[in-house]
């Protein structure tokens, strides 16, 4: 789950990270009162749940009161990468005299926890690690003991020549890592981390992405999740225990299993057809579930032919029947269903759906062959 | 022979009494596991399926000399059951419960350093040794007793790919779901450390898909030291950036991680890749034909 900047450094400032004086506004009005509270120059960065935002437009130094109203209008209202931007953060200006880069993670393949720093800020870290990794310093914490002070120190005086500041950053870094395994992140980043001119350090953005599997020890920061940002029908999905990614095609898919949705999508593209979704019903499926499914999956009108693949295994194919044949009904479908079920309770699937018009494929190619077919 | 299972293992299965744990148990003795045990804290005493059910999972191993437990209880609870099992002294711990926190993996797997155990998992579908015992929730129907090793990050796929690979005559020595989340017990090349001694097995099918580089890993491993002929599968050429495709671990980071780039590695290091799980299933026939 992400949460937005300005939330990220309400979270810093819990754990006693500093960052700057600044604001989170929904309105023109807002932003103007807290520009006059924080002084002139401003920055006025746009939240939203996606990088490359200054790029877009949506972070803007406003130099004087007219500047103020035109970029807080500008910013508020516009989209970025398809998001409407709806809340602002306005900041005071900082006087910067070095950038650099901290963040944690956990390592998939060390499997440990690490902590990155790079001497430039502002980078996008995965691109530095594949074009130039022996850039990133990594810290390795060892998850019975923690991160030890001597570590936090070396990551501190690799990044500053200094020693007052390396041992600030230090401290920074033992903090941000408390925090990092205290609420289950997956990625906490400060991104630039800031020498002002007066010699201080200032997380100037903030970045926290929290495990979704930690997320029901964290009921606090479920609260955080920003709903309005989020797709309906992920969201949706999310609710009915499901898993559900829009894509641009026109052949909605129903799956069980995250890798035979992934493959099935795949297939799809491979004989020629677009698939309109990711959609995994899991296992366990109940009739009522697959009706859940159905009706995300058709409130994307680009739907235009429904392929079921499902390879019985805890799943059993009957109650995917009963399910596909009440939300026939019940929500009116009107798009060709193909389905190919195999597996558990295959045959009593079958009788129960015989009579149900739909079209039946022998195996997951032939499935996707005739739902590509269909269109034409 | 096979490996990490066979008809010698002696199963625990820890949340027996639950709706998964007793259906799979029923499921699993079907096909010719040995379930010596199941443990529930508080359902000491009692029988499911005929398996005694004990308190703790100590007593079980005591009582049963159970050498390997299968895990179906929920997330809340799953990393300690982990712990138990580890400290029960078993020698195989299989996790078929999702949802643990990733940061409980990483205290789990420095907790293990140094112990005689393995953990596979989680939210790992089980292994089957075919013709032998199985541990999880695979179907067994679709195995087929053979010489062909399977691993996967994925259920269903997996099934799809083992079943293809079935109806090409052919069966399999052992077949591991290693799990879809983003740290896990049990890794591609430590199964394919395995699956080189197995005399048994003639040839390897790899089961990838987005987020991490541990295909990417294993074939470069595949290249410098596994002399036995290796076959691949990348799910999520599709799949958009910066969206969790279900399993936890399937996410392409910003542009690392995507199917693309694994496909490129494992042709890169011989692997010779499908296009569909048909194809994959052809391509171990026409070598070992």
């Amino acid at each position: 789950m992400k949460v937005h900047e300005y939330q990220a450094k309400e979270i810093f400032n819990k754990y006693d990270i500093p960052t700057p004086k600044e604001k989170m506004c929904v309105s023109i009005d807002e932003v103007i009162a807290a520009s006059t509270e924080l002084g002139l120059p401003c920055v006025i960065k746009a939240q939203v749940h996606v990088g490359g935002r200054g790029k877009a437009g949506g972070i803007k130094i406003a130099k004087t009161e007219q500047e103020v109203n035109e970029y807080a209008k500008q910013i508020l209202g516009m989209e970025i990468k398809g998001l409407p931007v709806k809340k602002v953060l306005v900041s005071q200006v900082i006087s910067i005299a070095s950038e650099a880069y901290l963040g944690i993670i956990n390592d998939r393949t060390a499997k440990k926890t690490v902590m990155m720093a790079c001497k430039q800020g502002g980078v996008e870290i995965e691109e530095v690690a594949r074009k130039k990794p022996e850039a990133i310093f990594k810290v390795y914490a060892d998850p019975l003991v923690g991160f030890l002070p001597h570590k936090a120190r070396q990551i501190g005086l690799f990044l500053y020549d200094d020693p007052k500041t390396a041992f600030a950053c230090a401290k920074i870094a033992e903090k941000l890592y408390k925090m990092f395994i205290e609420l289950d992140s997956s990625l906490a980043e400060i991104n630039p981390l800031v020498v002002t001119d007066s010699g201080e350090l200032i997380a100037l953005d903030a970045k926290i992405n929290f495990d979704d599997n930690g997320l029901y020890r964290h009921p606090d920061i479920e609260l955080l999740r920003d709903r309005e940002s989020e797709d309906v029908n992920e969201l949706r999905a999310r609710e009915s225990d499901l898993s559900y990614v829009k894509l641009d095609g026109n052949i909605g898919c129903v799956v069980n299993g995250a890798g035979l949705a992934m493959a099935t999508m795949d297939l799809v593209k491979h004989f020629g057809g677009e698939p309109a979704n990711f959609l995994d019903i899991g296992g366990s499926s109940s009739p009522q579930k697959v009706q859940n499914a159905l009706e995300i999956l058709l409130n994307d009108k680009n739907v235009k032919v429904i392929f079921f693949n499902i390879f019985g295994g805890i799943t059993r194919c009957d109650d995917v029947a009963n399910g596909i044949l009440v939300a026939k009904k019940a929500l009116n479908i009107k798009q060709p269903i193909v389905t190919r079920l195999t597996g558990t309770n295959e045959d009593k699937a079958m009788d129960i759906l015989k009579e149900a018009g739909l079209i039946f494929a022998q195996g997951m190619d032939d499935g996707a062959k005739k739902a590509i077919e269909l269109l034409k | 022979m096979s490996i990490l299972i066979n008809k010698d293992t002696r199963l625990v299965v820890q949340g027996i009494t639950g709706r998964d744990g007793s259906f799979h148990t029923g499921q699993m003795i079907k096909y010719g596991t040995k379930v010596v045990a199941g443990v529930t804290p508080g359902k000491g005493g009692k029988e499911v399926e005929g398996v005694p059910v004990f308190n703790t999972v100590v007593e079980a191993v005591k009582k049963t000399e159970a050498n390997a437990a299968v895990i179906f209880v929920p997330a809340k609870f799953a990393t300690g059951a982990v712990y138990e099992a580890i400290d029960a002294g078993v020698k195989l711990v299989v996790c078929v419960a999702e949802g643990l926190p990733t940061i409980e993996l990483v205290k789990i797997t420095a907790y293990l350093k140094g112990k005689d155990c393995r953990l596979v998992g989680p939210n790992s579908p089980g292994i089957v040794s075919a013709g032998e015992a199985k541990v999880g929730i695979l179907p067994g129907n679709i195995f087929k007793k053979g010489s062909v090793g399977v691993i996967s990050r994925s259920g269903t796929l997996t099934y799809e790919i083992v079943d293809h690979i079935t109806k090409t005559g052919l069966g399999q020595s052992t077949c591991i779901g290693i799990g879809g989340d983003p740290i896990i017990g049990t890794k591609f090349i430590d199964c394919l450390e395995l699956f080189a001694k197995d005399d048994d097995t003639e040839a390897v099918v790899v089961v990838g898909e987005i987020g991490g580089r541990d295909e990417q890993d294993t074939a470069e491993y595949v290249k410098k030291y596994f002399k036995k002929p290796v076959f691949g599968f990348i799910a999520g050429k599709t799949a958009p950036a910066d969206k969790r495709m279900g399993h936890a671990g399937a996410i392409i980071s910003g542009t690392s991680g995507t199917a693309a780039e694994k496909v490129k590695v494992f042709e890169a290091c011989g692997i010779k890749v499908g296009e569909t799980p048909a194809d994959v299933a052809r391509f171990v026939k026409d070598k070992l034909a």
